[in-house]
């Protein structure tokens, strides 16, 4: 530092630290949102981005943390520009922090063009509609709650549960039938346990896919606010992948209850006024600048699709991150701790998972004809089993009508047979529509409303 | 040049402090910054104000200048509206994407309308006449589907002067001269402004009267709404709420939709943009693209444009209206535009209300509403707008204040219900929590295509439902096994009624539509099911018997077998069921 002339504008000495922002007074001139180096009396540079703007003070965010910072000492050097991320094909296979800087040993990536890590909403006329199913050979995904290529379809998980295993299967597996493409998976860790990015890195590495990675890795003891420009910059890295490098770009986010923590910390810090359990009111506005980050682009063959996990706190689905969540995202994939208590591997929640682009995803052509019927008519018998089975904790199972048996049984096959699986077993579809009719065909025909009879003709009971 | 009015003090996202500030007023349209970002006053503070802006804001930095537009946030009304997709300040998005890439950038100023494009003009008055605002001077077929006719501005009144003849013009091309009494002479073009905070105004209300039919049968049977009337739609995620707006918006019998997709996905107006052009109205023949303007200001666009959608949804409306038509309007969905208003309060730092809303929240969502209603317009027609907001209550929970203030504004709630979007039972409206005030206005309407039995079948369904879900908690603990024959076959038949007729597939071919003469002979298959199945079970019969009649599964069948234009083969199935019954019921003779 000594004797280096300053880029851009520096002032020495701030007015306030509190929590992870610096408050700076006598400034002029710094924009909203742009970055800042913050640099302590050691000489060593932690980066900040500007919160509030005004005639001579702004608010900073320092992404390192501020410990060790003091008011006389640190200086500030406004850059004059938003957080970047610098791009070219040599990211892939490479692993960096939530704010873009190479943390493995390797040499800094080249960089073609530096692009905004916040990103510009998409054009809607601009986008294609996505309709390509994706075989993940999980047959409660394929068969019930389809994902298609450019869909956000988040997993609402409890800690504890399987989420990992099911995310690591899902990139192991997922292809499009009958089609060779180049595909790439950006993963962004945010505040999760070192073995957790581990057990991620070994199954990527264990799959032969780990050079078409990009990790961005903000782990569990790594600064909470870089946190909030992780999901940030790896989407940087995926739009460039799929809309510049035409890609199809699988990409995981996990976990996004700790990123919305984080924003919680600095909400709380500013002193906003608070939503409901001391999340911002932005939050929704926040999350969606994330998740509408994916789709595909007229014109463009590449596609982002988005798996982002989250763990439901207590388990409960109405608390506002898998709330708000669930109101942007296509769907959800609900874990179930009953079914994992069970040993019911993946435990994936029959009736309240939903993915709201399967409709256009599915069918004669894309996966077989009868599907959207089956589909419907396992959502329906299974949610019936849901109330013959409180019925039976109150009356007994003897006194159950002799229908409402044959519905218990169907229930106990359609969670051992169809949703169970290995963590290892690649249905195809084929195998899971034939699986599911297997089960359905547990109940009398009368029973099934929502096929039709050319359908019930054709596979009941084959 | 714009002319200087302050400078920038203060950013905080997309609320701007302006200090310095002389000559503005409030709600003035103002342009900040280098990239002349556009905002709106929307506080004064002696020489201080405070701006929202309806774009990003990244890099304004304090000092910058702020520049005024001279006027207040206003909608360019003409041709050219019907078909074409805007942001939530009217900028049309498909020439966005054709000037830059596939992203929105910021600092974007383009025209609403096709400057260039010539239209068919065919004058409807003549030199010499007396006219007042809001009368028609001409007409132009905007579509296929569509006359537009272009007005007097609502604030003009006079003698013509002179009035074009028919021919081709462009909507900065004056059609019309109209002199004062004052003797100030006023020019029409075929494009007008109006401020979208502002109601256009109409000659008078007039009661409503006429139902808004829909095709979805849980709605026109059960919870009808009215032409000019209001419904709130509240529903947790994945309850459907998008889904009920689309299904109304490509089958409603409104002359002119307005769909307003306030903070809600990017995919969802793709899905309208790409599926809305190949569908075919069933009425009129034509793409339902053509009665359509779509006002598309997704979650992740800028907060402030989002408050500003409705508004501007609201005001194309009423200049469709003003030209004698029905619209409906689909806001959806409303809590995310108070969600905005929540935000940019906050960011103002006003003192809040209920969970963070700001006190006046009340008062915007019923000036929202009050814009709907039939009216007779200036023009001495007869035109309506109907608003059909849905609302995302956090967690479901519908007590939480949008739900709850919404609920004082309008008269019909469609209430979507968690268990039944489970069991994928769509649309999920609830029959037990969900009413309609107006079954009663637009009765007539029913009772003369039915043949006067619309109010009673309708009541008989709704007892039904009602006495099932009181029968439901007994079942809950013994089963269903304990209640007599009487009972079950109101389970039964309410049964029926959920599977065969409440439950409607938006994707099948048939289903998505159902014509009102279609409903009404559905439902009274439904209850002749129910009262000859009692009479027969009074006789001795039993349930089982009934239950496994063939007609039954024809029955279950007849809303996706039986086609809108063959419901003579509902009167055949109406027929065999007489038959099974009375065969049934012999046997008990």
């Amino acid at each position: 530092m000594e004797n280096k002339v300053p880029e851009g504008r520096e002032y020495i000495g701030i007015s306030r630290v509190a929590g992870p922002l610096i408050f700076v007074n006598g400034i002029h001139d710094v924009g909203y949102n742009e970055l800042a180096e913050v640099i302590d009396a050691q000489g060593k540079v932690r980066l900040g981005m500007i919160l509030e703007s005004s005639d001579n003070a702004a608010v900073i965010q320092v992404f390192e943390g501020t410990s060790g910072l003091s008011i006389p000492d640190t200086r500030v050097r406004f850059i004059g520009e938003p957080l970047n991320f610098g791009v070219s094909e040599e990211i892939l296979g490479r692993v960096f922090n939530g704010l873009g800087q190479p943390i493995d040993d390797g040499p800094p990536p080249r960089v073609d063009d530096l692009r905004d890590v916040n990103g510009l909403p998409i054009n809607p006329t601009a986008r294609d509609y996505p309709r390509k199913f994706i075989q993940t050979g999980v047959s409660a995904i394929d068969g019930m709650n389809t994902l298609v290529r450019g869909q956000k379809l988040p997993i609402f998980s409890g800690t504890g549960l399987p989420h990992n295993k099911i995310v690591a299967q899902i990139t192991r597996q997922s292809k499009i039938v009958g089609e060779e493409t180049s595909f790439a998976v950006v993963f962004a860790a945010m505040g999760i346990k070192h073995d957790v990015a581990r057990y991620f890195i070994r199954n990527f590495e264990e799959s032969g896919v780990l050079e078409k990675v990009v990790l961005f890795l903000n782990l569990a003891d790594d600064p909470s606010v870089e946190r909030l420009v992780t999901p940030r910059t790896a989407l940087t890295a995926a739009e460039f992948l799929a809309f510049s490098m035409r890609m199809h770009v699988l990409v995981i986010l996990t976990d996004m209850t700790n990123y919305c923590e984080s924003l919680r910390e600095i909400s709380t810090v500013r002193e906003e006024i608070p939503s409901r359990k001391g999340y911002p009111g932005y939050l929704y506005s926040d999350l969606s600048a994330i998740y509408e980050r994916a789709g595909m682009v007229k014109g463009i063959e590449g596609s982002i699709t988005q798996m982002p996990i989250l763990t439901m706190p207590n388990d409960d689905i109405s608390h506002p991150v898998p709330d708000l969540s669930g109101y942007i995202t296509e769907g959800q994939i609900v874990l179930e701790r009953e079914l994992d208590q069970r040993n019911i591997y993946p435990p994936i929640a029959g009736l309240p998972s939903l993915s709201r682009l399967m409709k256009d995803g599915i069918g004669e052509g894309m996966t077989r004809e009868d599907h959207a019927h089956i589909a419907s008519q396992l959502f329906a018998a299974y949610s019936h089993v849901k109330d013959v089975r409180a019925l039976a904790a109150v009356i007994g199972e003897e006194e159950l009508t002799p229908l409402d048996k044959l519905y218990l049984e169907f229930g106990e096959r359609f969670e051992r047979e169809f949703l169970s699986q290995d963590e290892y077993a690649d249905r195809s579809i084929v195998e899971t529509l034939d699986l599911g009719w297997k089960v359905i065909s547990t109940l009398p025909k009368e029973e099934l409303h929502r096929i039709t009879a050319e359908e019930l003709s054709k596979y009941y009971g084959q | 040049m714009l002319e200087v009015i302050g400078k920038v003090a203060k950013v905080i996202g997309p609320v701007v402090h302006a200090r310095g500030v002389s000559r503005a007023k409030m709600l003035d349209l103002v342009e900040v910054g280098d990239y002349h970002l556009v905002g709106e006053i929307v506080k004064l503070d002696g020489e201080r104000a405070a701006i929202q802006v309806y774009e990003d804001t990244t890099g304004l930095a304090p000092g910058a200048n702020i520049y005024s537009a001279g006027m207040p946030l206003s909608v360019e009304l003409g041709p050219g509206l019907l078909g074409t997709i805007y942001d939530g300040i009217q900028r049309p998005l498909e020439v966005i994407r054709d000037q830059s890439d596939q992203y929105i950038q910021k600092g974007i100023h383009i025209s609403v309308l096709d400057r260039e494009r010539s239209w068919e003009f065919t004058p409807v008055i003549e030199a010499g006449a007396g006219v007042s605002g809001g009368e028609v001077v001409g007409t132009i077929q905007e579509t296929g589907l569509i006359e537009h006719r272009a007005l007097i501005p609502p604030d003009m009144r006079g003698r013509i002067t002179w009035v074009a003849d028919a021919g081709s013009f462009r909507i900065d091309d004056v059609v019309c001269r109209v002199e004062a009494p004052s003797g100030e002479v006023g020019e029409v073009k075929l494009h007008q402004r109006w401020p979208v905070r502002r109601p256009r105004p109409v000659r008078g209300r007039l009661p409503l009267s006429i139902p808004l039919i829909t095709g979805q049968r849980v709605v026109d049977t059960l919870f009808p709404v009215a032409k000019g009337g209001t419904v709130v739609v509240p529903g947790g995620f994945g309850t459907g709420k998008t889904m009920i707006q689309h299904a109304l918006s490509k089958w409603s019998d409104a002359d002119i939709i307005v769909y307003i997709g306030c903070g809600e996905r990017g995919n969802e107006m793709t899905d309208v943009l790409i599926s809305f052009p190949e569908l075919i109205d069933p009425r009129t023949g034509r793409p339902i693209m053509e009665r359509t303007v779509l006002i598309a200001n997704t979650s992740n666009m800028p907060v402030a444009a989002r408050e500003a959608s409705v508004y501007t949804g609201i005001t194309i409306a009423e200049y469709y209206r003003d030209q004698g038509y029905h619209v409906a309007v689909m806001a959806d969905s409303t809590s995310r535009w108070a969600e905005a208003l929540r935000e940019l309060s906050g960011r103002m730092e006003e003192m809040p209300a209920d969970e963070g809303f700001p006190a006046y929240l009340p008062t915007r969502l019923a000036e929202f509403y009050e814009r709907a209603g039939m009216a007779e317009t200036l023009s001495e027609r007869e035109g309506s707008i109907s608003i059909v907001g849905s609302v995302s209550p956090p967690g479901g929970d519908f007590s939480e204040p949008v739900t709850q203030h919404t609920k004082r504004f309008v008269r019909c709630l469609w209430a979507l219900d968690r268990q039944l979007a489970n069991a994928r039972h769509y649309p999920a409206v609830s029959w037990l929590d969900s009413y309609s005030e107006y079954v009663e206005e637009i009765s007539d309407w029913w009772q003369e295509r039915s043949g006067g039995e619309w109010l009673e079948l309708r009541q008989q369904i709704m007892d039904l439902l009602q006495q099932e879900g009181k029968l439901q908690q007994v079942v809950k603990l013994v089963g269903p096994d304990v209640l007599p024959d009487t009972q079950r076959i109101i389970l039964e038949t309410s049964d029926m009624f959920k599977n065969a007729f409440l439950q409607q597939n938006s994707y099948d071919r048939v289903d998505m539509y159902c014509t009102p003469e279609k409903q009404i002979k559905m439902m009274r298959v439904i209850i002749d099911f129910y009262s000859l199945g009692l009479e027969n079970i009074k006789k001795g019969a039993n349930i089982h018997q009934l239950k496994r009649m063939e007609v039954y599964s024809d029955i279950m069948r007849m809303k996706f077998s039986i086609t809108n234009e063959e419901i003579e083969k509902i009167d055949k199935i109406r027929d065999k069921l007489h038959r099974s019954m009375e065969r049934i019921g012999d046997m008990f003779d």
